[in-house]
């Protein structure tokens, strides 16, 4: 099988006068007043990206809202997106709008890079893991049955050409960043035709990366060494639910879900969103919320743009306001509130002096 | 409905030859052997009423008849102890998980792991009190899989209304029995809707007749999250098969390392006994430098199913005098000791404490 694929896709080509279009999708909870926060940030430090916002209504049976919001992503290539609730009272029938959305437009990757923050205090340093997840197959086929009352079958799908294509996208990212170690992550002791295949698709694909380290590792072993000593790992691969489960522990490893930042990647489009897609409902529209991973989620999305100027340019002010103890939100600890951590953003990135809004 | 009609600890076999339990011993592979014989060790100096008979499962040979030999000792003898049996990749699928197997057709549908931080080993958590009990004999572990088009592989995760409701009295009884306060189900049943959507209401309605007891429920991957930023919030667990595996490893991994924590499965007619984690320790095998502390423990828990409570008690606190005063630690917990150091040291203060025992 010849797969031809593109590690990020081509960025849309500018348009309307060098300003992109960008999908964006407020979502639930905390997300509509953090996707706020980022276009006052974008109009603020002039970023040449104008947001096409689409709502999603999840509480809607009808699949209506997330197709319009796929045709847009269609459209313009790229976008960025709040969490979508999926309420377990709605009937199996209802899937997930977040799970429609990937499988949909074939975000194949899932890509979330966990980095100990300087000034967040953690119980664990120096971490530095990129966990590489596959986004569409694995547990998340949404294939359910029950044939006889009271005995339910979930079919966890794995097939050949997604492992494969997953596990080239980690060695070529690997690569690219010059990593050293790629480390799968399976229970192929246990479920040895699934994650088995897996397995060997990831031994095929590092076979041609001769000057990666390639190695693996199961999944209860993992979880177990990443709160021992998570420095060991480098870039981990794996299917999605145990992609799933290792990214939200690394999240809780370097201080939380407020700060790590999220992609999905497909071959034509790249959807940027929280590393760890809470929705946040208790917090929402209480200012608590740390707006951090939006903040370089969409750092990610200029980035993915080519505008990479902009793209340091807010990462610079971000990291130095996270530095910033008395600005920590709730879940860092400290009492800051999200409008005084985007002020002091926004402070920090017209101190450095390229041409801003007035403050 | 079905009137489950469950017992939560079985009664153990009555003692025969002279007040003497035997009890199938499992070496396993790795690290087994050796540590199961330092519990052999510890038993016979402190005349602990317990036989052994040891059945050797040969985790290289395709055939069946080894584990299936174990599984008739068990069913004899009612208790087992026994080292994990390694699963080797490179033999073909057919040849299933001996372990697997064991829990299966044994039907041990309880593994309970009790996670407590002890004081004398330095972990960046402290107060952790969790019990996880995690559904034994179906789940994603039904080895249960199949390749009808090339390339494209289907695994079955099987969730049954019994077997949840099973596990979900078993979780609550405990939770009584212990006087714990809160049960959490750990679940994912925002993508598998019918499958962990079932789990879930099956714990919902095992919780109604348990008014005392209060109970929620957490997405697996926030729990995980939560478990590294604040282990504290959490009481007793219950859920299925592989998330029981993940949320285990992640909390023995926060009380100090695979070398702590014992572990039980329990079944209607039967109990085995095993490490928590149920690693092989292959790379460290015979080196003299293993953790015992996890195999002893899970020693205890044996004689405490057998209620000989009171060499139970004195073994464990043996095993905690030497953990938290002595700090004799093994290399996995940052120490320099030995595996023998460290059994020497158990059986010196069981022997200090006055009772009768074999000749050192």
């Amino acid at each position: 099988i010849k797969i031809s694929l593109v590690c990020a896709s081509q960025p849309p080509p500018a348009q309307y006068g060098g300003r992109h279009t960008v999908t964006l999708i407020p979502g639930d909870g905390i997300g509509p007043e953090l996707a706020n926060h980022v276009r006052e940030l974008f109009r603020f430090c002039c970023v040449p990206v104008d947001f096409e916002v689409v709502n999603v209504d999840s509480t809607m049976a009808s699949e209506d809202d997330i197709n319009n919001a796929i045709m847009a992503i269609r459209r313009n290539g790229v976008a960025l997106k709040g969490n979508l609730e999926t309420n377990h009272n709605l009937p199996p029938s209802y899937k997930s709008r977040n799970n429609l959305l990937r499988t949909t437009l074939d975000l194949y990757a899932n890509v979330m890079h966990c980095q100990s923050l300087p000034g967040v205090r953690t119980r664990h340093r120096n971490i530095d893991i990129m966990i590489i997840r596959e986004n569409t197959e694995g547990e998340y086929s949404s294939l359910e049955h029950e044939n006889v009352p009271g005995v339910v079958e979930c079919l966890k799908i794995i097939t050949r050409t997604k492992s494969l294509r997953i596990a080239d996208y980690a060695f070529r990212t690997a690569r690219e960043k010059g990593r050293t170690r790629v480390t799968a992550v399976h229970k192929a002791n246990i479920m040895k035709l699934g994650d088995g295949l897996f397995l060997e698709c990831c031994k095929e694909v590092a076979s041609g990366y001769p000057e990666i380290t390639f190695d693996s590792m199961i999944v209860d072993n993992t979880t177990m060494q990443l709160v021992s000593r998570p420095q060991q790992f480098d870039v981990m691969v794996m299917p999605n639910l145990y992609g799933n489960v290792v990214s939200n522990v690394c999240a809780g490893l370097v201080g939380g879900p407020g700060l790590v930042p999220g992609a999905n990647y497909g071959e034509d489009y790249a959807v940027f969103e929280t590393g760890t897609r809470n929705t946040g409902k208790s917090i929402a529209n209480t200012n608590t919320a740390n707006p951090t991973a939006m903040l370089l989620a969409s750092c990610l999305l200029l980035d993915h743009l080519k505008l990479h100027a902009y793209a340091n340019m807010i990462r610079r002010a971000i990291l130095s306001t996270v530095t910033e103890t008395r600005l920590h939100t709730a879940d860092l600890g400290g009492q800051g509130s999200t409008s005084e951590v985007v002020q002091s953003i926004m402070k920090a990135v017209e101190s450095t002096g390229p041409r801003t809004l007035s403050l | 409905a079905q009137d489950l009609q469950l017992q939560l600890h079985y009664c153990p076999p009555p003692a025969k030859y002279g007040g003497r339990h035997t009890v199938t011993l499992i070496p396993g592979d790795g690290i087994g052997p050796e540590l199961l014989n330092h519990v052999r060790e510890v038993f016979r100096f402190s005349c602990v009423p317990v036989d052994f008979e040891v059945v050797h499962v040969n985790s290289a040979l395709e055939t069946e008849e080894d584990i299936n030999n174990a599984i008739t000792a068990i069913r004899r003898n009612g208790v087992a102890l026994k080292g994990n049996i390694e699963t080797k990749h490179t033999m073909p699928p057919s040849v299933k998980s001996r372990n697997n197997l064991l829990r299966t057709s044994l039907d041990l549908y309880a593994n309970v792991m009790h996670c407590q931080s002890l004081p004398g080993v330095q972990t960046r958590h402290q107060n952790i009190d969790i019990m996880i009990i995690r559904e034994n004999t179906e789940g994603e572990y039904s080895s249960l899989e199949h390749e009808n088009v090339p390339g494209v592989v289907e695994s079955l995760k099987i969730i049954t209304r019994n077997n949840s409701l099973r596990i979900a009295e078993y979780a609550f009884r405990l939770a009584r029995e212990k006087g714990r306060r809160r049960v959490t189900a750990v679940h994912k049943a925002n993508i598998m809707k019918l499958g962990d959507g079932l789990f879930l209401q099956c714990c919902r309605e095992v919780a109604s007749g348990y008014p005392d007891i209060t109970f929620d429920s957490m997405i697996v991957d926030n729990t995980t999250m939560q478990l590294v930023s604040k282990p504290q919030q959490f009481d007793v667990m219950v859920m299925p098969n592989l998330y029981g595996n993940v949320v285990s490893n992640v909390c023995a991994g926060l009380v100090g390392g695979p070398g702590l924590v014992p572990g039980a499965n329990y079944g209607r007619d039967y109990a085995v006994f095993e490490t928590a984690t149920r690693n092989t320790g292959k790379s460290i095998a015979d080196k003299n430098i293993a953790n015992p502390t996890a195999m002893l423990l899970a020693g205890c828990m044996m004689l405490d199913h057998l209620k000989l409570h009171d060499h139970a008690s004195s073994i464990r606190n043996a095993i905690f005098t030497t953990m938290n005063e002595n700090r004799l630690h093994t290399a996995d917990i940052g120490g320099q000791g030995t595996t023998s150091e460290v059994v020497q040291s158990v059986m010196r203060i069981i022997q200090s404490k006055g009772q009768l025992t074999a000749e050192f």
